[in-house]
């Protein structure tokens, strides 16, 4: 095909594009919407990457969770077992048990349903975590953000309610027993804890009103809430536009990175594909969950090692941590449990609900941010947050006391009474270690910008010096530092306003990272 | 056909002048050159800090192109490895299924898409590393239309306000009318009646264990431990019987410390071969069932949380978050021989709540003592 065939090819293309636009345009009005929407820029970062793999497991958990609904009977109504898995042959169970050893094991392609929805739920969790670490340790939930941490978090209550009350549905024994503590922690609420746990369970436990409570909530109620709270929590980081590290050429006012047209539209969808397709394998080729080894729940019964998923160790934890306090006056008392079940977690997502607020005293820092902190230019917080998983990790530990006791032939008394200093001590320490480790790496950050760093220096008609130049891709054509830098970017820029480091004048180009310190501004003056 | 199409004004684009065709077509310096390209606002001035000349038309192997055959070559291999993956899965489904296959072939597949879309979408696709201005700090208002805003507000608020009688009512009754829209939920949970503190056990009632058979003295071997239930014809898995799971314990020889009030609550005599008690396997800490025994240290542990209870000192709890003792069941034995119960438990089995008895009549379970 010759060029200008190729150029009559593609004119015929857009016009039939603009025809489709035009007849959108008519009735919506959407052309700035629609151009925006392509043109809008992504910052190119790795752990950028992380959120969106959760938003990810989410799209695979919706998949997964609808055909096995299509098979699911939410029924405590006890049957015997005359199945295609022989070794439960004749054992009594519920219909729910039942149910999901059919999928296992009888339905073609069931199994790699039924182990991939838990796997994403367990690794949806995981990246959601480490997404609210970025988010912290990087100071991205500052104004204007506040309140997209607030629905993040949120976010993440709703997916651990979801995921707990998924991993109950199956109406194993493990499943069962946490479903016992469970109950046993909201009937510790002082007051009106009794009142609430026969709501929920519809009289005591176990009663059979629960299961198809759980699946109405599983299935219907937490993942409305998810899809109003994520859609939010996305709408949001849309308009608000994403948060980007410092670096050549970025301001506060500015962003850098890639078009959502095509590169972000392609490379979001290569980042599902490659999210379903590690999942998938997951579900395939490594075991989760075999409620078939477990059994069906029976009041009586539970087996050591009894651990909830991951992100739920942290609470069994707590209640393995903490001391056999319970106390009583005039006849009424508060159970041991509301303690390291309600009153712990309670103060720690206080917190993480407050730390904007929190935050923004600390640092007296008022001013909207676009641009992310290094974590060493904030030594407290990122040792309060060190302080926090330290805490947090502990606690999983503690979850498995058992079986490290068993694994590491040492008694579980000794491994908890260890784990109940380390609890105090962890923090602690892990706080003084990341406050020092910043000041040190903020030294040695300091030391090498003092460093000549390369670059074109020109002089400008102002008389006035800039840097040229980029480190910044280098193997696509277009690039910044291939246009010539505007004098005008030099300084006097409308946001320097001198409150913390939130500024970042046009001189900051020629500067990189390295340069901020805690409460002065990164772009100093290279040459000053 | 022809570009014509594209010669016509087009409303609204001002690149355009009328007489000059019209390109749809980007890359245009009118395209490239558009401040809204940069998110800069219709007529706004261009920002210092988006630079000019930016041209995100652009890619990997534009000038190369025997390096963009071969990276076509390259995403075409990702999505063959897709499509055969595709033919494996129905290979598969026919055949009967098979996790492990289905996992690697599920896995290669969406691998191999997605691996594909990014290779296109970074050796042959444009639309890398562009500055574009944010349109300010945040997306803030004008402070013109922050005033209007409050002032729309006030022409319903002001007015609202000067009637404070029917203001302070309507928060009355939204209160009261809002309470009461939580009745339907009260319904999902009977009344806590304190009734909950009792199990099945009975006076004279047999202990049969899992499979439903009595239990005698004897069928407990020294150092062992039964769980047993109280015999009332319910399956032991139900429901109501999820309080009254009781492990019997032949203590053998051990020295068990009999209190005054419960001389004959265990049977057999104690430092005898056989002196069998029994006790709620509902944990006082979370109420999982106490399924472990030590019986070397004669302690009862609870796999949930390691609460660890001494079986010789009437199960205190030595070890672990658990606060109380697990609630001893009296025993006796009737006329054949099987073991039975002297009463319920006198005192709630399981963990605690908020208006816990301490002490419950062992023959109606209504409470006897808080305090």
């Amino acid at each position: 095909m010759s060029t200008t065939e190729q150029r009559l090819a593609a004119e015929k293309r857009q016009s039939l594009a603009k025809a489709g636009t035009d007849y959108i345009d008519d009735r919506f009005g959407s052309s700035p919407f629609l151009r925006s929407a392509m043109d809008k820029i992504f910052p190119d970062h790795w752990s950028f990457m992380v959120g969106e793999i959760a938003m990810y497991c989410f799209v695979v958990l919706i998949v997964t969770g609808v055909y096995l609904a299509l098979f699911y009977v939410p029924s405590s109504q006890v049957i015997v077992y005359h199945g295609s898995y022989a070794p439960l042959d004749g054992q009594r169970m519920s219909e729910a048990y039942a149910s999901v050893i059919n999928i296992s094991f009888h339905v073609r392609f069931g199994l790699i349903m039924r182990q991939t929805h838990p796997w994403a739920a367990v690794v949806f969790m995981a990246a959601i975590a480490f997404h609210m670490c970025r988010v912290f340790f990087t100071g991205a939930f500052r104004k204007p953000r506040e309140v997209n941490w607030t629905i993040g978090l949120t976010l993440l209550t709703a997916v651990m309610l979801e995921g707990f009350s998924g991993y109950s549905l199956p109406d194993d024994l493990l499943s069962g027993t946490g479903l016992r503590v469970v109950y046993s922690i909201i009937e510790s609420i002082p007051l009106i804890g009794t009142k609430l746990a026969f709501e929920l369970w519809g009289g005591p436990f176990p009663g059979t009103s629960l299961i198809p409570r759980l699946f109405v909530l599983h299935e219907f109620l937490f993942p409305a809430l998810l899809v109003g709270l994520l859609s939010a929590h996305l709408a949001i980081l849309w308009r608000q536009k994403h948060t980007d590290f410092p670096g050549p050429g970025k301001t506060e006012t500015n962003i850098r990175g890639s078009r959502f047209f095509p590169q972000y539209m392609l490379k979001g969808g290569a980042m599902l594909f490659l999210t379903a397709g590690v999942l998938l394998g997951l579900g395939g080729l490594v075991q989760i969950n075999p409620i078939w080894l477990y059994g069906p729940y029976q009041p009586y019964n539970d087996s050591a090692a009894s651990q909830p998923d991951w992100y739920v160790g942290w609470l069994d934890g707590s209640l393995r941590l903490f001391p056999h306090w319970e106390f009583r006056s005039f006849g009424y008392e508060i159970a041991n449990p509301f303690f390291p079940g309600i009153l712990i977690p309670g103060i720690l997502f206080g917190v993480m609900y407050a730390w904007p607020i929190i935050d923004a005293k600390i640092y007296k820092d008022h001013v909207a941010h676009n641009l992310l902190d290094r974590p060493r230019d904030k030594p407290f917080r990122t040792a309060v947050g060190c302080a926090a998983l330290t805490f947090f990790s502990v606690l999983t530990l503690a979850s498995g006391s058992d079986v490290l006791g068993n694994d590491w032939h040492i008694s579980y008394e000794l491994i908890i009474e260890i784990l109940q200093i380390l609890v105090f001590v962890g923090p602690v320490v892990a706080f003084l270690i990341a406050y020092r480790a910043c000041i040190q790496l903020q030294r040695t950050g300091n030391m090498i910008i003092k460093k000549p760093i390369g670059g074109i220096i020109v002089r400008g008609s102002d008389g006035a010096y800039h840097t040229l130049g980029d480190d910044h891709g280098g193997d696509h054509p277009t690039h910044a530092g291939d246009v010539p830098v505007d004098h005008r970017a030099g300084n006097g820029h409308r946001n320097s306003d001198g409150h913390g480091n939130g500024v970042a004048g046009g001189d900051v180009a020629a500067v990189p990272s390295g340069a901020a310190g805690e409460g002065t501004p990164p772009g100093g003056d290279p040459e000053g | 056909m022809t570009t014509t199409e594209g010669t016509h004004h087009l409303p609204g684009s001002d690149g355009a002048d009328g007489d000059l065709p019209a390109s749809l077509l980007p890359g245009s310096e009118e395209y490239l050159e558009d401040p809204r390209h940069y998110g800069i606002e219709h007529g706004a001035p261009w920002p210092d800090d988006v630079p000019h000349g930016q041209n995100d038309m652009h890619w990997r192997y534009e000038d190369d192109e025997r390096g963009a055959r071969r990276a076509e070559l390259r995403v075409a291999a990702c999505w063959s490895v897709t499509l055969l993956c595709g033919i494996g899965l129905a290979w598969v489904y026919v055949a009967g299924g098979q996790p492990q296959v289905e996992g690697g072939l599920f896995a290669l597949g969406f691998g191999g898409l997605g691996v594909g879309f990014v290779l296109w979408a970074r050796d042959l696709l444009p639309g890398h590393d562009v500055i574009a201005s944010r349109g300010g700090l945040t997306h803030v208002s004008e402070e013109s239309d922050r005033r209007l805003a409050v002032q729309s507000l006030g022409r319903g608020l002001e007015p609202m306000a000067r009637r404070p009688f029917l203001a302070k009512m309507l928060g009355g009754v939204l209160t009261v009318f809002g309470i009461s829209l939580l009745f339907p939920l009260a319904s999902l949970g009977p009344a806590v009646d304190g009734q909950f503190a009792v199990t099945a056990w009975r006076r004279g009632i047999r202990a049969v264990s899992e499979d439903g058979s009595p239990v005698r003295p004897g069928d407990i071997e020294a150092n062992g431990v039964l769980t047993v239930f109280p015999d009332t014809g319910e399956d032991p898995g139900s429901p109501a019987m999820a309080q009254s799971s009781v492990v019997l314990i032949n203590l053998a020889s051990a020295p068990f410390e009999v209190r005054p009030d419960r001389k004959d609550w265990h049977i057999g005599a104690v430092g005898s071969q056989s002196c069998i008690v029994g006790f709620s396997k509902i944990c006082t800490h979370a109420g999982c069932p106490v399924s472990l025994y030590n019986w070397s240290a004669h302690e009862l542990i609870c796999p949930c949380h390691q609460s660890t209870f001494r079986v010789l000192e009437d199960c205190k709890p030595i070890f672990g978050p658990a606060p109380r003792n697990l609630a001893q069941l009296p025993l006796a034995v009737d006329a054949e021989g099987y073991i039975i119960a002297r009463s319920d438990f006198n005192e709630p089995v399981g963990p605690g709540y908020w208006n816990r008895p301490i002490r419950v009549n062992p023959n109606t379970g209504a409470a006897v003592r808080y305090s």
